[in-house]
């Protein structure tokens, strides 16, 4: 017969870590339905019959918060046979309250002091025979970091639920309490099984709103219930709830004097004069920032970008040398093959006429001649060969046959171990079994190409993982929270939402990845739904092209992008919060400051491990699927009027490129309602950087700078790339949320972008009245909604008495 | 009547009661403010709010607008 045993105790007590010892590697890490909080399940290590469920932690079972509101349904729906109650040893005090409330649900419990090794170290005692009587259940000590107590605490906790003693809670309130929980169960609870008595009635006099709505309680014995509440309410001076927590914190400070000795001693703790120096008023500020450029240069400019280089160009590329070897010697053969057969006089002389001529990007093209390298160079020509080309200065017909002739005779092979990478080897493959075109290009481009694009992020992303870990637990992170919070709960947002907009001006995946840090669930979405809007590495290339080809190269055109991002953030923040999606649960910022302590490897790599599989699991499917259907939207289409597959289909006749031509209408209000323009919209769906893709240098010289900025903006600040789509989705854990988050993204670009090509016509003396109109309007709903004056949820806040 | 928020750097308060309702109030009781518990208010955050108190053996932060709904 199989054993459920739930592992419940506060933030920050070692419950992971016990989790992890006692599962081992059979875990299996979800979501709980329809909340952002994480599920832990797995098999005890020494019995595979015994399933650990690891409740999120809590510090009560008050209905207010998610983790709390899913641990304590857990409890009552599932009833598993034991709880395991963790409790930090040098913090006893605040985590015996969690315990006096688990007592009561009636499942048999144990308790297992957690830390002790700590506590002993302090030259404190405590007492778990006398702690044991007087909870009424058997009490372990245990150091979940050493290992010590593991196997008997598992064993201990096994029994229990075997002999499914059940818990008696030993504590009792003040007389009239007391007095009004004895008419409650008699009126409404004799029905229920004894054991389950004691929970409901005290959540019955504390007005627990999700109880009261689970048991539907008649009308008259409500008010004759609520009569008994308000008397004890009037004797006591207080609340029917606060009387309830009074009361526990009474009988804990009892017990602690019983069980607990603590040695007198001055001075400051290890953490306090680490804190000290973290959280002092001139240092911390800077330390944050030092602390912050080191995570973000080494996940994203050092190890984290050569990683990541490897994935998309070695592995998920042509190739690539083993170890690196003789790369060097390659580039160095190419570069000298270059110099004589491709960097010819000619080929200069013209590029040097263009220059002169100023065509867009033949700059960049003589740089990179100028530079000598190849790889340089066919970036450039690349990127800017076709206009070349179309404006009289062809260089294709020297360099095309020449690049051809150099990778015949230079063979990457003959300069070390060469590992071809795996779209290669498939087409290599799919080749001897002589497969068709159109199901090569599907395996080849469609299926590899979006695995690739999955896999590409995931090195970055455990780098970046492995810090975030390391700050969590060390308790870095909830100083941040302390620091940053005055600056970011004006828009919404966390302390700690610092970190994803950091990491999300590299890449917006990881971004949303890093929010799962922010405790508190509406931050967390709210974080969530505006990390994109910072300009991630991806757009950087559209503003490099919106800025060559439409702004000379203006120095400001970035600048003004993060501006516009940070803006957006600020804006959305602050509009956001007072929606109905955000209304809900108002957001206390009481937290604990944790003690600071040095994580243990394994937890830190299993951290970093689990983050990374779920988004390769959640999001990568969303991201393969996509990429699926955007190579056959592209791929497939009218040639000559007969629809079908093409490997040299032009994007305008492509499914694609239809679905551009009949939607672009829509953009037309902000200055770019042309095909092209649309379909590079979709396109920077795939990655951002598509956008310059389909969007030859060609197709801006028609286009106005106001109507370029316009489709700059619109494009930084709509939704996000496939993959951060799937992100969002991932940490959203609901579809609701993340279509609420995409359609508000994309009508909040829309808004931007139609305020600043009208009004920019309206400053150059164009004025289109419709649009103006129409763009006042939405200015004037935003200026409304930030004006409005901000009400903390009342719903919550009020609490109604009993009567219906 | 003082609050929290009014308590020095380094002073040690009882507090005395809780005002306001809800989950936020909740929330601060969870904690351990409960009447007749002794609070020492340890730092202020580098930009003015929250602050860091220790109760009952462990270091809380919260903002200053719930301290001072917090009578000491």
């Amino acid at each position: 017969m199989e054993i459920k045993i739930a592992l419940a105790g506060n933030p920050n007590c070692g419950k992971t870590t016990l989790f992890n010892l006692l599962t081992g590697s059979n875990q299996f890490v979800g979501n709980w339905p329809g909340v952002t909080v994480e599920k832990k399940e797995g098999r005890l290590k020494s019995d595979k019959n015994v399933i650990i469920t690891d409740l999120p932690g809590i510090y009560s079972l008050s209905p207010y918060t998610p983790e709390e509101v899913v641990a304590r349904n857990y409890l009552i729906d599932e009833r598993p046979d034991a709880i395991l109650n963790i409790i930090d040893g040098t913090n006893l005090e605040r985590n015996l309250y969690l315990t006096t409330q688990l007592a009561e649900l009636g499942i048999p419990m144990i308790c297992a002091v957690n830390m002790i090794d700590v506590v002993r170290k302090n030259g404190d005692t405590i007492n778990t025979e006398q702690l044991s009587k007087r909870l009424g259940c058997a009490v372990c000590e245990i150091s979940a970091l050493k290992g010590t107590g593991i196997k008997e605490t598992a064993d201990l906790a096994v029994k229990t639920a075997q002999s499914g003693e059940k818990m008696i809670p030993q504590h009792s309130f003040c007389g009239c309490v007391e007095h009004a929980l004895a008419h409650i169960e008699e009126a409404f609870l004799h029905d229920l099984p004894a054991e389950q008595q004691r929970w409901y009635a005290v959540k019955i006099f504390e007005r627990d709103g999700k109880v009261l709505e689970k048991l539907n309680i008649p009308e008259d014995t409500l008010s004759h219930i609520e009569n008994d509440i308000a008397d004890c309410e009037k004797e006591m001076d207080d609340d029917a709830e606060s009387i309830i927590t009074n009361e526990r914190y009474i009988y804990i400070a009892e017990l602690i004097k019983e069980c607990f000795k603590k040695k007198k001693k001055g001075g400051l703790t290890i953490s306090d004069k680490i804190d000290r120096i973290i959280t002092n008023r001139f240092l911390a500020l800077p330390i944050f920032a030092v602390v912050m450029i080191i995570v973000y240069y080494i996940s994203w400019t050092s190890v984290g970008t050569l990683l990541t280089d490897w994935t998309n160009d070695g592995l998920f590329g042509d190739g690539w040398h083993l170890f690196g070897n003789g790369s060097a010697q390659y580039e160095q053969a190419q570069d000298n093959f270059a110099a004589e057969n491709i960097f010819t006089d000619e080929v200069k002389a013209t590029v040097e006429q263009a220059v002169d001529a100023d065509v867009i990007g033949a700059a960049e093209i003589l740089d990179a001649i100028d530079g000598g390298a190849f790889a340089d160079f066919d970036e450039a020509y690349g990127s800017y060969g076709e206009e070349l080309a179309a404006c009289g200065y062809d260089i294709s017909g020297i360099v095309d046959p020449a690049v051809e002739t150099m990778n015949d005779t230079i063979d990457p092979a003959d300069y070390g171990v060469w590992v071809p990478g795996i779209p290669v080897l498939v087409e290599t493959g799919l080749d001897n079994i002589n497969c068709v075109e159109w199901l090569k290009r599907l395996i080849v481009d469609g299926i590899i190409g979006g695995v690739g694009a999955v896999l590409g992020f995931v090195p970055q992303m455990l780098v970046l993982f492995i810090f975030l870990a390391f700050l969590e637990a060390c308790g870095y992170m909830a100083r941040v929270a302390f620091v940053m919070d005055r600056i970011f709960r004006r828009f919404g947002l966390s302390g700690k939402s610092f970190i994803p907009m950091l990491i999300g001006s590299g890449c917006g995946v990881p971004g949303v990845m890093a929010s799962r840090t922010i405790e508190n669930e509406r931050d967390r979405r709210m974080t969530i739904m505006t990390t994109t809007f910072i300009p991630c590495g991806a757009k950087m290339p559209i503003i490099a092209l919106i800025a060559a080809a439409l702004f000379h190269g203006a120095w400001w055109l970035a600048p003004s992008a993060y501006f516009i991002g940070v803006a957006a953030i600020i804006v959305s923040g602050i509009m956001l919060k007072k929606t109905k999606m955000f209304a809900g649960d108002p957001a206390p910022f009481v937290m604990e400051l944790p003690a600071y302590h040095l994580p243990t490897f394994g937890n830190v790599m299993r951290s970093m491990w689990e983050r990374g599989s779920s988004f390769i699991k959640k999001a990568g499917t969303i991201i393969l699927l996509s990429s699926i259907f955007i190579w056959a939207g592209s791929s497939f289409g009218w040639t000559d009027g007969v629809f079908g597959f093409s490997t040299e289909m032009e994007l305008a006749n492509s499914i694609l490129g239809k679905i551009g031509s009949a939607i672009c209408w829509i953009f037309a209000p902000l200055g770019f309602g042309e095909p092209t323009a649309a379909v590079a919209t979709i396109m920077g769906l795939v990655a951002k950087e598509e956008v310059v893709g389909v969007f030859g240098v060609l197709d801006f010289v028609a286009m106005t700078s106001l109507a370029g900025y316009s489709f700059l903006v619109f494009n930084l600040l709509c939704a996000p790339c496939f993959a951060a789509i799937g992100a969002i989705r991932r940490e959203m854990n609901s579809a609701k949320w993340t279509w609420f988050a995409i359609g508000y993204q994309c009508c909040f670009a829309y808004a931007v972008s139609l305020m600043i090509y009208q009004f920019g016509l309206l400053f150059t003396g164009n004025v289109n009245v419709l649009g103006l109109i129409f763009a006042l309007a939405v200015f004037a709903f935003i200026v409304y909604m930030l004006a409005r004056p901000y009400r903390e949820n009342v719903k919550l806040s009020k609490k109604k008495t009993l009567k219906v | 009547m003082a609050t929290l928020r009014d308590a020095k750097i380094g002073e040690t308060v009882t507090v005395k009661r809780l005002n306001g309702e809800g989950a936020v109030k909740r929330r601060l009781m969870d904690m351990g403010l409960t009447k007749g518990v002794d609070v020492t208010v340890r730092k202020v955050a580098p930009l003015g709010d929250p602050i860091e108190v220790t109760v009952r053996g462990y270091e809380l932060s919260l903002r200053k607008a719930d301290a001072e709904k917090i009578d000491v």
